[in-house]
C-alpha cells in the first residue's frame, strides 16, 4: 500500500510538473526503428547517427543544404599535402561541464578508429592524429585526401575523462558479454542533453541552452524539449500523427500522404533523398546461375543490357508504383552529389520495339529466362518496383523469375556473390562520387557485384583519392561517370524521394540525407 | 507420484531441447546478421572477421552447444542489434506483455462466460443471434485490422484513447507497470480488447456449447421439477457442470496469448516481448530470437506440465493407471 502511495504522489508530482511550465514546448516525433545505441562511434546507421547527432557535435557539421559549417572546429586547411590542419573552438563544455579541448578529440578519433568501431572503415585514410597545442589538431592521411573534411562530418567527439571515467575507452564489443556505459549515457557538447533512455519505448531530450552554437550557426530554437517514440507499424505512425499524439512523422507511408496533406492543420514536406535505385547486371561470369541460356552469359553483350534499359517504363513506373514520388534517374547517384550533373541524369529513351531489335541481334530474338533479386523490406515499394519491371521485361521477351527476400537475406547472398541480377539502392553519406565509384564501380569495390572492371576508371578513382586540385579532380569524376554511364552494368532507376509529415505548426527544414537536426526546429 | 513427476520433468526436458534445436537451426534461413551489423563501407575482411568473433563460422553442432551451455546458465548473449544482454530485455520487455494478457484474459473470462451462459439458454432469442453473428468477426478478422480499426474509430476519428504505447508508467522495483496511472489504462483498453477479441469469442461459443448440452441432461430437468428458481439451475447447477473444460481451455490459452501478442504489440507499438521478437527478425538478431523462443516454449512446457499435474489431482482414476494415461493426455 505504501508503494502504491508513493506511486501515486510521484504520478501526480508530475503532473504539476508537466502543467506548470508554461513556454515549454515539447517536440514529440516517431519513426521507424529506434537508434541502435547511443555509443557515437558503435553504429554506423542512420537512426543511430540521427539520434546522437543531436547530442554529440563534430568537428564539421552541415547546414539545411548540406554544406559544411563549422562545428567544434572554427576553421580547416591542408598544412601539407598529407596533413589536414583543425583550429579549434575555445569556451566549450560538455554537458557534464567538461571542458573541450584538443584531447577530447585526438581521444574521439583514436577511439573512432579503434578494432570495434563501425566508423573505422570510413576514416581508414587517417593514419595518425595529433594534438599540436590545446586548440589545434593535425589529422596525418596516408595519402593526400581532399574530402577528409567530408568525411569527418560523421565522427562525433566525446569526452576523454567521461570516458575513461566509465570504462568506455573502446566501442561496445559484440563478443563482449556486458552492455557498456555508452549505449545508454552520453555527454556531448551538442544543442540537446540526454534526459531519459528507455531504449525502443521513448528517449527524452531537452534543450542545451548552454550551447556554443545559438546564434552562431542557427537561431536559438523555441523547442525545451524532444520526445521520440519509436512506432513500428506504419499505419500506427500515421494515426499518432492524424490524433496529434506526435507532432512529426520522419517516414509516413507513401500511400498515406495524400490523406496527411488533407488533413487540416498538417503538411507534407518533400525533397529528392541522397540515395538512387537501380539494378546491377553480373557481367563478370561466363554463365549465369540461374537462367536458361547455357554456356555463356548474355549480360555480357552491350546490346542485351541497352535492350533491358530500354525496356523499362520508368515514367509508369514513377507514376503507377511510386505515385509520382520518384525522380527518374540516368546514373546511380543523387543531386546534390560532388560530381552528379543534370546532364549525365539523363535517361536513354524507353523504347521497346528497339529494346526487342538489340535482342535479336544480340541473338536472343526470343528472350532468355533469368532470376531478379529483390529485397522487399529496404527501399520504397522495392518489392512492387521489381514487379512492374518483371512485366515490362517480358514485353521483350526476358522471362524473370522474381526473387524478393527480406533485407538479411537480400544482402547476405549479394554478399556471397550468388546473385545474377539484383536491386540495390546507393546513398553518398560523403556527398562526394568518389564513394560511389570506391563502391560500386572499382574491380575491387566490396559493393561491386556486377563484376564490371575498367583498368581507366579504375585508375581514375585512386586519382581522385589523392587530387587536391579541385578542377582536375572534377575532370576526372566526369570522366569516370561516362565510362561508368556508357557500360551499363548497372540500370539506373530512380532517386528516392524523402517525405516528413508534421503539423502545421512545426518549422523543421527537411534535408536530403534523411536525418533532422532539431537545433533548427522552431514550433508555434 | 514422485515417479510420475521425474518423467514429467525428462519429458519437458526433451520438448525444450527439441525447440531450441529447431529454432536455432532455423536462424540459418533468417538471414545474415553480419551486414546488418556494419556499416556499408566495411570491407569484405571487417565482415569475415566479425562474422569469425562471432563464432558464425563454426560447424553447427558447434554453435548449438554453445548456445544450450549458456542458455542453462541464463546466459543467452549479447543483442547484436542492441548491445545489451538479451536476459536484461527480455525481463525489462516482460512485465508489459505479462500486463496485456492478464487483462486480456479477465476480459476474455468476464465477457465470454455470462454471453456464452445467455446465448445457451436463450438459444432462439435475436439478441443472442446478434451476439453469436458478432462473434464471427472475433473468429475470422485478423488481429491487426481489428486493431487499426479501433485506432481509426477512437484515436483518429474521435480523439479520446492514444493509439500507441503504454502510457504513464510507475516503476515499482524493476517491474515497470501501467496499472497505476489513469493514463496508463486509457493506453491499455485498445491493445487488451484487440487481444482478447478471438479468446472471447471462443470461450463464449464454447459455453454456449456445453450449456446447450447441459441443459439437456436429467439432473437440470429434476431440478426444475423440484421447483428450483432459474436462476438457481442456471448459475448453481448448469453453469458449474460446463466450466471445467472452460478452466482448462482457459488455462492453456494464456500461453497462447503471449504468443499470439506479437502482432498486438506490433499494431499498438505496445512494448512488449512480441514487439522485441519483431524487431529482432527483422535485423537477424539470433540472440534474442533464440532467447525469447526459448521462453515462450518453457512457458508453454510450464503450463502443460501444471495441468497435468491438476489432472493427476482432479481425476482419481490417472492415481489407478499409475500415469500411464497422464502421457496421453498431454
Amino acid at each position: 500500500m505504501k508503494t502504491l502511495a508513493y506511486a501515486l504522489g510521484i504520478g501526480v508530482a508530475l503532473a504539476t510538473a508537466v502543467s506548470g511550465a508554461a513556454d515549454a514546448k515539447t517536440l514529440r516525433w516517431a519513426s521507424q526503428g529506434d537508434a541502435l545505441t547511443l555509443d557515437p562511434h558503435a553504429q554506423n546507421e542512420g537512426p543511430t547517427s540521427t539520434m546522437n547527432s543531436q547530442i554529440y557535435d563534430a568537428l564539421i557539421l552541415r547546414d539545411k543544404d548540406l554544406k559544411k559549417i563549422p562545428g567544434l572546429a572554427v576553421s580547416w586547411a591542408p598544412v601539407e599535402p598529407t596533413v589536414w590542419e583543425f583550429k579549434l573552438r575555445e569556451g566549450v563544455t560538455f554537458h557534464g561541464g567538461q571542458p573541450f579541448n584538443a584531447d577530447d578529440v585526438v581521444f574521439s578519433f583514436e577511439r573512432a578508429l579503434s578494432e570495434t568501431s563501425d566508423f573505422k572503415n570510413y576514416i581508414n585514410s587517417v593514419s595518425e592524429i595529433r594534438k599540436v597545442d590545446d586548440y589545434t589538431v593535425q589529422i596525418v592521411t596516408d595519402g593526400p585526401n581532399p574530402i577528409l573534411p567530408d568525411q569527418i562530418t560523421s565522427i562525433r567527439i566525446m569526452d576523454q575523462e567521461w570516458s575513461q571515467e566509465h570504462g568506455v575507452e573502446k566501442p561496445q564489443d559484440y563478443a563482449g558479454e556486458q552492455e557498456t556505459y555508452a549505449v545508454r549515457n552520453t555527454n556531448g557538447t551538442g544543442p540537446f542533453i540526454l534526459e531519459k533512455r528507455d531504449p525502443g519505448i521513448e528517449t527524452v531530450l531537452k534543450v542545451n541552452d548552454g550551447w556554443w552554437g545559438w546564434d552562431v550557426t542557427d537561431a536559438k530554437t523555441n523547442v525545451t524539449e524532444v520526445v521520440y517514440k519509436p512506432i513500428a507499424n506504419p499505419a500506427t505512425r500515421v494515426a499518432a500523427l492524424l490524433s496529434r499524439e506526435v507532432d512529426f512523422v520522419l517516414d509516413p507511408p507513401l500511400q498515406d500522404l495524400k490523406r496527411i496533406e488533407s488533413t487540416p492543420n498538417l503538411k507534407v514536406q518533400q525533397i529528392n533523398q541522397i540515395r538512387t535505385i537501380f539494378f546491377g547486371l553480373d557481367l563478370g561470369r561466363d554463365e549465369l546461375r540461374n537462367s536458361d541460356v547455357t554456356g555463356k552469359n548474355p549480360f555480357q553483350d552491350p546490346k542485351v543490357r541497352e535492350a533491358m534499359y530500354r525496356a523499362i517504363d520508368i515514367e509508369t513506373i514513377q507514376r503507377k508504383t511510386m505515385r509520382g514520388l520518384s525522380f527518374p534517374a540516368g546514373i546511380i547517384t543523387s543531386p546534390g552529389v560532388n560530381g552528379y550533373t543534370e546532364a549525365l541524369d539523363e535517361r536513354m529513351a524507353f523504347d521497346p520495339d528497339q529494346a526487342k531489335a538489340l535482342l535479336a541481334e544480340a541473338g536472343y530474338p526470343d528472350g532468355f529466362g533469368v532470376q531478379l533479386d529483390c529485397p522487399n523490406d529496404r527501399y520504397n515499394n522495392d518489392e512492387a518496383i521489381c514487379q512492374a519491371t518483371v512485366g515490362m521485361l517480358a514485353k521483350i521477351g526476358i522471362k524473370v523469375n522474381l526473387n524478393a527476400t527480406p533485407k538479411s537475406i537480400h544482402f547476405k547472398s549479394l554478399q556471397n556473390k550468388e546473385s545474377d541480377f539484383y536491386m540495390l539502392g546507393w546513398g553518398v553519406p560523403t556527398l562526394d562520387s568518389h564513394y560511389v565509384f570506391s563502391y560500386l564501380a572499382a574491380s575491387e569495390g566490396s559493393w561491386n557485384f556486377t563484376g564490371f572492371s575498367d583498368a581507366r576508371l579504375d585508375e581514375l578513382t585512386k586519382a581522385m583519392e589523392v587530387e587536391t586540385d579541385a578542377a582536375k579532380r572534377d575532370a576526372m569524376i566526369a570522366e569516370a561517370w561516362d565510362i561508368l554511364k556508357a557500360s551499363n552494368a548497372y540500370l539506373p532507376l530512380h532517386h528516392q524521394v524523402i517525405a516528413w509529415g508534421m503539423s502545421d505548426g512545426l518549422e523543421l527544414p527537411i534535408v536530403p540525407n534523411d536525418s533532422p537536426s532539431f537545433r533548427m526546429a522552431q514550433m508555434r | 507420484m514422485v515417479s510420475f513427476l521425474i518423467r514429467r520433468v525428462v519429458q519437458a526436458i526433451l520438448v525444450m531441447l527439441a525447440v531450441a534445436f529447431l529454432s536455432f537451426s532455423m536462424f540459418n534461413y533468417a538471414g545474415d546478421p553480419v551486414n546488418n551489423m556494419v556499416g556499408q563501407e566495411a570491407s569484405r575482411e571487417d565482415r569475415a572477421e566479425l562474422r569469425e568473433r562471432l563464432g558464425l563460422n563454426d560447424p553447427f553442432p558447434v554453435q548449438f552447444a554453445r548456445f544450450v551451455g549458456n542458455a542453462i546458465q541464463g546466459n543467452f548473449g549479447i543483442s547484436y542489434q542492441l548491445q545489451r544482454p538479451v536476459a536484461d530485455l527480455i525481463a525489462e520487455r516482460m512485465p508489459a506483455t505479462l500486463e496485456l494478457v492478464l487483462v486480456s484474459a479477465i476480459l476474455a473470462l468476464s465477457t465470454g462466460i455470462p454471453l456464452g451462459v445467455y446465448c445457451g439458454i436463450a438459444r432462439h432469442s435475436w439478441l443472442s443471434r446478434f451476439f453469436l453473428t458478432i462473434s464471427l468477426v472475433g473468429v475470422s478478422l485478423p488481429t491487426f485490422v481489428i486493431g487499426i480499426f479501433l485506432i481509426y474509430i477512437f484515436a483518429v476519428t474521435l480523439g479520446v484513447l492514444p493509439s500507441f504505447g503504454r502510457g504513464g508508467v510507475v516503476e515499482l522495483g524493476w517491474w515497470k507497470t501501467s496499472f497505476l496511472t489513469a493514463d496508463g489504462w486509457r493506453s491499455l483498453i485498445m491493445p487488451a480488447i484487440t487481444l482478447s477479441l478471438f479468446q472471447t469469442t471462443l470461450i463464449m461459443r464454447l459455453v454456449r456449447a456445453e450449456m446447450l448440452e447441459v441443459m439437456r441432461t436429467d439432473y437440470i430437468k429434476f431440478a426444475r421439477a423440484r421447483g428450483l428458481s432459474n436462476r438457481a439451475i442456471n448459475f448453481g447447477h448448469a453453469l458449474k457442470n460446463t466450466l471445467v473444460p472452460v478452466i482448462t481451455i482457459a488455462g492453456l490459452n494464456i500461453g497462447a496469448l503471449i504468443a499470439f501478442s506479437i502482432i498486438t504489440e506490433t499494431v499498438f507499438q505496445w512494448p512488449g516481448m512480441g514487439l522485441l521478437f519483431i524487431q529482432a527478425v527483422s535485423f537477424a538478431d539470433v540472440p534474442i530470437m533464440s532467447g525469447y523462443l526459448v521462453l515462450v516454449a518453457l512457458v508453454f512446457v510450464t503450463i502443460n506440465l501444471i495441468v497435468d499435474l491438476l489432472y493427476y489431482a482432479v481425476d482419481p482414476r490417472l492415481k489407478v493407471d499409475r500415469g500411464t494415461s497422464a502421457g496421453r493426455i498431454a
